[in-house]
């Protein structure tokens, strides 16, 4: 079958206006168009402006039913790539074909006018969007009642919170039925909550074998929803395969560009805190699951092994060692240590020696995180690097549902009905912990 | 849900053959009658919103589309009160100034609107897609609705000073035609030129305001000297107006003035789509 979307040798250049040439008028402009000496007086003898591809020669089939995610980091072409399929700006060349009905979202209320009722806004974005009065009317409940304002139906949608605003807005979007859905980071507004709703109202829809494109930064989203991504780089589509490379294949290019994320620490030239430390790190290593270097940044929830390398001058016993993930607000959010390890024996070591730190599943949420590296002997710190190296811990889809968790860390529960409970211990124990103690 | 699961599949057969093609666009575009067809419903939805805005968080409301012609009218009528009628048999004074002020009034106003409405609907040119000329138009159609209740209203004057209706009355549609053709014209140019030249802001108040004396609105064509009326007919607004009073009162037609009119109108008309359509491939970059 024939793909629905066929998109080929699609570029976009933009003219980039230097200062002489920024805001033109109409005098301007007419000058320009009849003199040649015009030109050239008011662009400075120079060309004004300057070609900007924002994207690169793009070639891309996608088939019916398929759900693709488009990433890369800002500038890279994934809005300039939406707004010429939503045809709100034109390919400088190339063409893109598309069969079937097609609606794009590039943010989620568009056409909403503050003066008007909910209701009435629901007609209007609907409409702009494309959908026909009766379809409108159809969904109105089903809508009302996805956005949760049905008291506030009638109420001009300035008087809204910020939250109703983005749900009514999400509502009518998601609402929309075309063939093919075209969709810009709709999914970042809003409470936390109704991000979740969100999410699975996009996998019910991608469930109903449409189409859909979608940009986002939310990779545990992209991971979860999409059965393929495409990853853009400067204007160019650098990646073109299943969603979970392209997320790697994205991540490995951030870290090329990235300075601060290096796998190996040299921890012998480190600045010290404390000059009365003797140099007892000399390195450090940060490894994935499998031993090799760490040259990505660590989603969530992947193991993580910790190589460090110390050398002791003379016999040392009782040795600790340590490292700790400090948030970049220096609140320490986690600590390993040999300490905490029941299996541990502590020496005595001397000379040259390998410490192998193996984490199996770090915990922490998308951020970055400062490592501090310490060794301690009988409770006394020999030596200690605080700000060893940064690592960047990103999203992903940690837990199989492509939501993300709040809070400070990524922690697994499992969760089943409590046939058993009657209402009885249910209240009792709402009691106990309303009172602060713990039932028996 | 299985209703429109079944729906969505209905209509994917339906539009299977449906395909459309994006394409680098340059030079002169035709207007595709077609899709406006497609998406008439927003046209529609435009000029709702448009009406539903206008006098929201007004007193007076809807009363506001008679007072402004109304208004005009007392203050035009106290300063040429010596005129009394204009020609034997004609009017009084105060129902011919209306019957001009009516459709000045909507063109002013079109002018205005239309002139801004793509600036003033940037979240819409940058983020959805449908047809641009029905941002204007949007605007134009609205602003019909205050048109025809001037023109009740002109009725209702014409009745208070026992201004007998006369046969003419039956060109009145062709009157409305031209002169949402004029208004049309010269708004659809102002606005896809406002989107590139900011300077159409400083333009239109001047067209506004000079308009009203280069049109036969508060003066009969026979008040002003016969050698300008060639270039009063160049105005698209002057065979409007003239046809207005035309319809209302009845009386004699200068027939080559309007058709001169007229055509000047028309002619803007199709410049205005033509070099909208020329402009608009760069809205969404430009705005």
């Amino acid at each position: 079958m024939a793909p629905v979307i066929h998109i080929e040798n699609l570029s976009k250049c933009y003219q980039r206006k230097t200062a002489s040439s920024v805001g033109s008028t109409l005098r301007e402009d007419i000058v320009r168009l009849f003199t040649d000496a015009g030109r050239k007086t008011l662009a400075g003898g120079k060309a004004s402006t300057q070609p900007f591809w924002a994207l690169k020669d793009i070639n891309l089939d996608i088939n019916a039913g398929e759900v693709v995610g488009v990433i890369g980091s800002n500038g890279a072409g994934k809005s300039t790539l939406l707004k010429i399929l939503s045809r709100i700006t034109e390919p400088t060349t190339g063409e893109v074909r598309v069969r079937g009905r097609m609606a794009s979202l590039l943010e989620v209320g568009t056409g909403f006018h503050p003066e008007l009722t909910g209701r009435e806004n629901i007609f209007l974005n609907g409409t702009i969007l494309g959908m026909e009065r009766t379809e409108i009317r159809r969904k109105f409940d089903e809508i009302v009642a996805f956005a949760e304002i049905d008291e506030f139906l009638d109420t001009p949608v300035k008087h809204y919170s910020s939250g109703m605003y983005v749900r009514l807005a999400f509502a009518v979007s998601a609402h929309l039925a075309p063939e093919i859905l075209v969709v810009d980071e709709v999914l970042a507004v809003g409470d936390v909550s109704f991000q979740r709703k969100c999410l699975g109202k996009m996998g019910e829809v991608s469930r109903q074998g449409r189409t859909v494109i979608f940009v986002s930064h939310n990779m545990a989203a992209v991971e979860n929803l999409c059965t393929r991504g495409v990853v853009l780089r400067r204007g160019e589509m650098v990646f073109n395969g299943s969603a979970k490379d392209a997320i790697q294949s994205y991540m490995s290019g951030i870290t090329m560009n990235n300075s601060n994320m290096v796998s190996s620490v040299n921890l012998a030239g480190a600045s010290r805190g404390q000059t009365n430390h003797t140099e007892l790190l000399q390195e450090m290593q940060l490894r994935d699951g499998r031993g090799n270097p760490l040259v990505t940044p660590l989603s969530m929830g992947q193991p993580l092994q910790i190589a460090i390398r110390a050398y002791f001058k003379q016999p040392t016993k009782d040795i600790e060692i340590g490292v700790g993930f400090d948030s970049i607000f220096g609140q320490r959010m986690i600590t390993v240590t040999t300490a905490l390890d029941p299996e541990w024996q502590g020496g005595p070591l001397s000379g040259s020696t390998q410490f192998l730190c193996c984490i199996p599943e770090v915990p922490l949420v998308a951020g970055e995180y400062r490592l501090k590296v310490f060794a301690r002997s009988a409770g006394v710190v020999l030596d200690a690097v605080d700000n060893a190296c940064q690592i960047q811990v990103i999203e992903s889809d940690m837990f199989g549902t492509g939501k993300q968790p709040y809070g400070a860390f990524a922690c697994r529960s499992a969760w089943q009905l409590d046939v058993a409970a009657d209402v009885l211990t249910l209240a009792s124990d709402a009691q106990s912990r309303q009172c602060g103690w713990s039932k028996p | 849900m299985h209703a429109t699961m079944a729906e969505t599949q209905v209509a994917a057969v339906k539009r299977a053959q449906e395909e459309f093609v994006i394409q680098p666009r340059s030079g002169w575009q035709p207007v595709c009658f077609k899709e406006l067809w497609q998406y008439r419903a927003v046209l529609y939805i435009m000029a709702w919103r448009d009406i539903k805005l206008r006098y929201r968080q007004t007193v007076l409301g809807g009363v506001w589309a008679v007072l402004q012609p109304l208004l005009a009218m007392l203050i035009f009528t106290v300063l040429f009160s010596r005129i009394g009628h204009i020609q034997a048999g004609g009017p009084p004074y105060p129902v011919f100034a209306y019957a001009g002020l009516v459709p000045w009034t909507f063109f002013a106003n079109a002018v205005t609107m239309a002139s801004s409405s793509l600036l003033g609907n940037q979240a819409l040119v940058s983020k959805v897609y449908f047809p641009r000329l029905f941002i204007p138009l949007g605007a134009i159609c609205a602003l019909l609705l205050d048109l025809l209740v001037g023109l009740a209203l002109a009725l209702v004057l014409m009745a208070v000073y026992h201004c007998p209706l006369h046969w003419t009355l039956l060109t009145l549609p062709l009157c409305l035609v031209a002169t949402v053709c004029a208004a049309s014209g010269v708004s659809l140019l102002l606005a896809a030129l406002n989107v590139r030249y900011r300077d159409v802001k400083y333009v239109v108040p001047f067209i506004v305001q000079m308009g009203m004396f280069v049109t036969p609105v508060i003066y009969p064509m026979s008040f002003v000297p016969a050698w300008t009326r060639p270039f009063l007919a160049l105005n698209p607004m002057t065979g409007a107006v003239m046809g207005f009073r035309y319809a209302l009162f009845g009386g004699a037609l200068d027939m080559p003035l309007v058709t001169v009119s007229i055509c000047t109108s028309v002619v803007i008309l199709f410049a205005a789509v033509v070099i909208f359509r020329r402009m608009e491939v760069e809205f969404g970059d430009v705005i």
